[in-house]
């Protein structure tokens, strides 16, 4: 079954029929050519899929592209300003050396920023538990607490 | 070079691969698309083992979308897959190599085991279609575990390796060993069993597959740490087509781990299949199926007993180990618990005798391969953990039994046929306990108490050995390949230089390493150095990367080529500063006759090679490209020491990890925060094998009972600290970076100290045994087992 | 995925008039349900999303006791000012369910209905003898869970919400199962109007009452009184990650350490 879409992405109004069976991991890829969202796992645990929808971090591998219809979204692609300034947690994640392949940070940026909205002022320890939804295999997460309470510094000025 | 170099070199030098990455630009092989692009699904066996009666694939090709289904029966002319390393065994036979297929011939031997490939316009329509397939399996009894695959009876996997056996293979003088046993004051043994991990690498295996019919060539974009390796495999021994009608893309790849070394059935049958439908073919693994048919690692069971005088000076070793090398043998299976394991036995201790005998066998499995450390991590798990159960024996601190044993004079001599070139044992071991702050641990132990805890504290004293080399010696030892690199240097015409360099980066910051080697040694700007790799289309040659070889051998090849492009640039600028060869000195990116202000920048001895008006063309050919293969000498030999407090509830059996501490002596260091980084990675990964990690077959049906997330626990943040980390330094003596590598000493570290830690806090419980991972459960039955 | 309908409700009335004649399944949140189609291990031939019913949307303070919706998000009940000044240990259940991204779109109604063995919600419903209001009647919660991923709830029944009555005092501690993070045992304790109510999730196929906890937990709410009763392991779950013993043992520890919790 087709079904009709009609959400913002990163600031552009988006519309599209697309089959039923669409997660929106697969729309915001396949259709709006929007790779940089990642796929790592199929039970909804790595957050590589991490964007925005709304404001709140979800994983788009277990979201029905139909369940985004009427929100906004906003992909890893929708961060930075136009001229290309970095986000202040895309930033602390380099300064930090927060990455090696690269895979699953995307995800981890975009649920860095929620964590950071969420809970401002986080210590390490809050930043360790509410990273719970998204699985690094290449940092050992040592960074990516520092990239956050970097970014959450900068994000505060 | 290192600290003394110049510039950048010995900097933390943001990375310069990183803006692709934190914007979403990155391009991974399934971000690459291509038109008229199909989808690939493999159907897989849900058997353990199986020997298939007939395929029915009428309806499935009758299903909406399907552009073609490939079973076994279709690849005809296409060789089995090649295992890259002979082992020789005690026999003095070869081991028993059965074939390897594509796709599973008459038969399948494993839970995952690719019996067709279903491709088709959409992935929902290949998924729909590969579940029409009617395969008529006879469900034959299954074996996981790799000692009772031995085990008279047991299910008989190939018709080429009787009893289920690949090899026994031994190393070391068995009589020396027995005889120093037989003097000796103390004997310690002990029992262990390396449990088995999935890589996981959070981008699963991916591989776009397409024909060209006007070239009659191939492109297989692919998911790869070793793109040439891929290539040669492939065309050489299994398709049987020149090189020079496949290229090899691995482009961003996210993470590796070892698992993606190897030439995998997948991406073979894909080359093949592109042909035969003249259309591009995607397939990209589900973690499920990332899961059951990447390569594992680890899975030994092994003995071992350790001959010590009074004072704890060890006498001899003696190791046992059964290896499970799954149900095929996988590209570099054979060489992991011989060539890899074997000769780290001897540790950082100058135990003069040690005797090591290996029994592989086939079980129906996913096949186990390298994963970070490949043996030496299950090496150093039995020498330190023997040392440990050692200085408990001997009431000796666990310091001071290492102290007691350490190898000072270098070179040395293993009895395990390698030789250490250099290192600095108590070096790092100094540094270990003051970063870790063992001098307070008592205090931290009574605090622990006092709240009902049980605290431990481990160490593990590592050796590795790095970038597996010369070629000739290997080879002798059964490598079917080379182990060199290759780095191409090409000076543009402004002085801007591409580097092309066989070792592929997939997290490890090459693209940064390697361009501050370039940017320190010709003195430019960082930003003028751009570094390639991973395409067999753009780069001369490469081995790629495996066993922290990068940087030492890798490298190395890039130093070479400069070393090529600096000799020229002076035979340039001696001719335009009318000087000659020998006077000219190249310093700071400056070409300089010595004694003299008379110079050539840099930029302007590359213009003049592609601008060659002044230009002595008659001795020189015009140009700035250089490329060298360098094979190395010798292993090099990272060591350190690693230092583990776990603190553990006794009600509950949650281990909790309180510190780890590693100080490391890894030879020069080019980027200090990229080689921490790699620490904090492969730290991480050892404490997921040693608490949570664990790869569970049943024993009865063979399914994987760890097959997905939601069982198999992978390490998360709030599992982990933050990791205290130190190097120390003594600069590898036979490469000129003095470099010895990064990637796996935390890996290979972390695992024994942690389990020495969650020893010595249960042994306050009197828990003797506890085996990897030691999981709440494990840990509360153990300390139930004690108390009753 | 299967192929399916797809069908979006606009009131109570009209979701129960969709499922009717659908025959599909109703999407809450879809953490669970999402995840299971894409295995293929559930086949909806419909899908009825329930994310505009307005019916099933709120939180509120009905006398003593606090009314959630059923298409409440884990996040907004970990978040809501009611919930933590009335029930904390609910809200920080709320806040304990999968990870953040999936609290952001998980619901109430939709964990309950779907009632998996190691949920966190079904621990908090039954220890505090919430009500759950549906669009056919209210079910007590005594009897709402009937066993593994079974509930009283009849075909095209659909939970709107539920009422949790305010407790004297009550904590939920949650052991966790180390790699889906789901609770390997999970234990919410809480002294109500009607007495100690013990509830226990991941041990057993659903979630249940430890009988035992509550009557030593009524003669004494303290941590010794809950560490002195033996757990019958035989009934409970035994898997790769905690035999029945084990959980077993761990049902009176986590319940000791949720009444120091509940102060």
């Amino acid at each position: 079954m087709s079904v009709s879409l009609s959400l913002k992405v990163n600031g552009k109004s988006v519309t599209a029929d697309v089959d039923a069976r669409t997660l929106l991991v697969d729309f915001l890829r396949t259709n709006l050519a929007l790779t940089g969202t990642h796929v790592g796992c199929d039970t909804a645990q790595c957050g590589a899929c991490t964007v925005h929808m709304d404001g709140h971090a979800v994983k788009a591998c277990n979201i029905l592209a139909v369940q985004a219809n009427g929100t906004e979204v906003v992909t890893i692609e929708g961060l930075a300003a136009e001229d290309g300034t970095l986000h202040p947690m895309q930033a602390a994640f380099k300064e930090c050396h927060g990455l090696q392949c690269g895979f699953c940070t995307t995800g981890m940026v975009m649920s860095a920023i929620d964590l950071v909205a969420r809970h401002p002022g986080a210590d390490e320890a809050t930043i360790r538990e509410q990273l719970e939804g998204n699985i690094c295999r290449c940092t050992g997460y040592h960074n990516i607490v520092r990239a956050v309470q970097q970014g959450a510094t900068a994000m505060a000025k | 070079m290192g600290a003394n170099e110049p510039g950048v070199i010995g900097q933390s030098v943001r990375r310069k691969e990183d803006l692709r990455f934190i914007t979403g630009a990155g391009q991974f092989t399934d971000d690459v698309n291509m038109v008229r692009q199909t989808q690939g699904v493999f159907l897989r066996s849900p058997h353990a083992h199986a020997t298939i009666r007939s395929i029915d694939l009428a309806k499935a090709k009758a299903a909406p979308g399907v552009v073609a289904i490939f079973t076994g029966a279709d690849l005809t002319g296409v060789n089995g897959l090649p295992c890259g390393w002979l082992i020789t065994g005690t026999d003095g036979k070869p081991m028993n190599e059965p074939p390897h297929p594509v796709l599973a011939q008459g038969k399948v031997r494993y839970v995952g085991d690719q019996v067709a490939l279903v491709i088709a316009e959409t992935l929902h329509q290949a998924k729909d279609a590969a579940e029409l397939i009617d395969v008529d399996y006879e469900v034959l009894p299954a074996v996981v575990n790799c000692v009772d695959a031995l085990k008279p009876g047991a299910p008989q996997i190939h018709e080429q390796a009787p009893g289920n056996k690949c090899y026994t293979w031994a190393l070391g003088d068995k009589a020396a060993v027995d005889a120093a046993f037989a003097k000796a004051a103390h004997i310690s043994k002990l029992d262990i069993v390396n449990n088995r991990l999935v890589p996981n690498a959070i981008e699963p295996r991916c591989a776009l597959a397409s024909y060209d019919r006007a070239a009659d060539s191939y492109t297989l974009y692919v998911s790869n740490q070793n793109p040439h390796v891929e290539r040669l495999l492939m065309t050489a021994f299994v398709l049987g087509l020149p090189e020079t009608k496949v290229r090899v893309i691995a482009p961003d790849v996210g993470g590796g781990f070892g698992s993606k070394i190897y030439l995998y059935g997948e991406e073979t049958a894909m080359v093949w299949a592109s042909k035969r439908v003249n259309r591009p073919i995607k397939w990209a693994a589900d973690r499920s199926e990332a899961f059951v048919s990447d390569a594992h690692g680890r899975d030994h069971v092994t003995h071992a007993e350790l001959a010590m005088d009074k004072d704890g000076k060890f006498l001899a070793l003696r190791v046992v180990t059964n290896a499970n090398m799954g149900a095929y043998l996988s590209t570099f299976a054979s060489c992991i618990p011989t060539i890899l394991y074997a000769t780290l036995l001897a540790g950082q201790y100058t135990t003069p005798a040690i005797y090591v005998e290996v029994t592989a066998s086939f079980t129906n499995t996913a096949p186990v391969d390298a994963y970070r450390g490949a043996g030496r991590p299950e090496a150093t798990f039995v020498v330190e953990r023997m040392v440990h159960q050692a200085a408990v024996d001997m009431k000796l601190p666990q310091d001071e039994i290492r102290r007691r044993n350490f190898i000072r004079t270098f070179p040395y001599a293993t009895p395990v046929a390698l030789t250490y070139d250099i290192g600095n044992y108590d070096a790092t071991l100094d540094g270990a306990n003051e970063l870790a702050d063992v001098k307070g641990y008592a205090a931290r132990k009574a605090d622990s108490e006092k709240r009902g805890k049980l605290r431990g504290i481990g160490y593990a004293s590592y050796i590795e050995a790095c970038g597996l080399a010369p070629s000739n010696v290997a080879g002798a030892l059964g490598a079917r390949a080379g182990l060199f690199e290759a780095g191409e240097v090409r000076v543009n015409p402004t002085g801007s230089v591409t580097v092309f360099t066989g070792s592929h980066s997939h997290g490890q910051g090459h693209e940064t390493t390697f361009a501050q080697i370039v940017a320190g040694r010709l003195g430019i700007d960082i930003a003028n150095v751009e570094v390639v790799h991973g395409d067999t289309g753009r780069i001369p040659f490469g081995m790629g990367t495996y066993g922290s070889r990068s940087l030492s051998v890798g490298g190395t090849a890039i130093v070479k080529a400069l070393d090529k492009v600096i000799a020229k640039g002076k035979k340039i600028a001696a001719h335009l500063l009318e000087a000659a060869e020998g006077d000219i000195e190249f310093k700071d990116g400056k070409f300089t006759v010595a004694g003299t202000d008379r110079s050539k920048a840099f930029a302007e001895i590359s213009l003049a090679a592609y601008v060659p008006h002044n230009y002595p063309l008659d001795k020189l050919e015009p140009g700035l490209d250089e490329t060298a293969f360098y094979d190395p000498t010798n292993f090099t030999y990272p060591a350190g020491t690693h230092i583990a407090e776990v603190e553990i509830d006794p009600d509950t059996g949650v281990v909790e990890v309180k510190a780890f501490t590693a100080v490391d002596d890894f030879g020069n260091i080019i980027n200090p925060m990229i080689v921490e980084g790699q620490v904090h990675g492969g730290v991480a990964q050892g404490i997921g094998q040693a608490l949570l990690e664990h790869c569970v077959y049943d024993p009865e049906s063979g399914q994987l009972l760890t097959g997905s997330y939601m069982d198999y626990a992978m390490p998360r943040a709030d599992d982990l600290p933050s990791f205290k980390v130190g190097t120390r330094v003594t600069p590898c003596t036979h490469n000129p970076l003095g470099a010895k590598g990064c990637g796996e000493a935390g890996a290979i570290g972390a695992p024994a100290a942690i389990m020495n830690a969650v020893h010595d806090a249960l042994s306050a419980v009197g828990v003797t045994r506890i085996d990897m991972p030691a999981s709440p459960h494990r840990v509360w039955q153990a300390i139930q087992s004690a108390r009753a | 995925m299967y192929s399916f309908d797809m069908h979006k409700a606009t009131s109570l009335d009209n979701a129960a008039a969709l499922l009717a004649q659908s025959g599909g399944k109703a999407l809450a949140g879809g953490q669970s349900l999402i995840a299971a189609m894409k295995l293929r291990l559930a086949q909806p031939g419909a899908l009825v999303d329930l994310s505009a019913v307005p019916e099933m949307k709120g939180i509120r303070k009905e006398g003593d006791a606090i009314v959630i919706g059923a298409m409440t998000r884990h996040a907004e009940v970990a978040s809501s000012k009611v919930v933590k000044d009335a029930i904390p240990s609910l809200a920080a259940l709320a806040e304990g369910i999968g990870d953040r991204q999936v609290r952001n779109m998980g619901t109430l109604g939709g964990a309950l209905a779907n009632n998996d063995p190691a949920a966190c919600y079904p621990a908090a419903v039954l220890a505090l003898n919430a009500t759950v209001h549906t669009n056919k009647r209210q079910i007590a919660a005594d009897a709402f869970f009937k066993g593994m991923y079974e509930t009283a709830l009849a075909d095209g029944e659909l939970i709107t919400s539920v009422s949790f009555p305010i407790p004297k005092k009550a904590a939920y501690v949650k052991f966790v199962q180390p790699a889906s993070r789901f609770a390997l045992v999970g234990v919410f304790v809480a002294q109500t109007g009607s007495g100690v109510r013990v509830a226990v999730t991941g041990a057993a196929s659903s979630v249940f009452r430890a009988k035992a906890l509550e009557d030593a937990l009524g003669k004494a709410f303290n941590n010794d009184a809950a560490r002195a009763v033996k757990m019958e392991a035989s009934g409970l779950n035994s898997d790769l990650h905690g035999s029945a013993a084990y959980r077993a043992h761990l049902i009176p520890v986590l319940a000791g350490r949720a009444v120091l919790a509940a102060g």
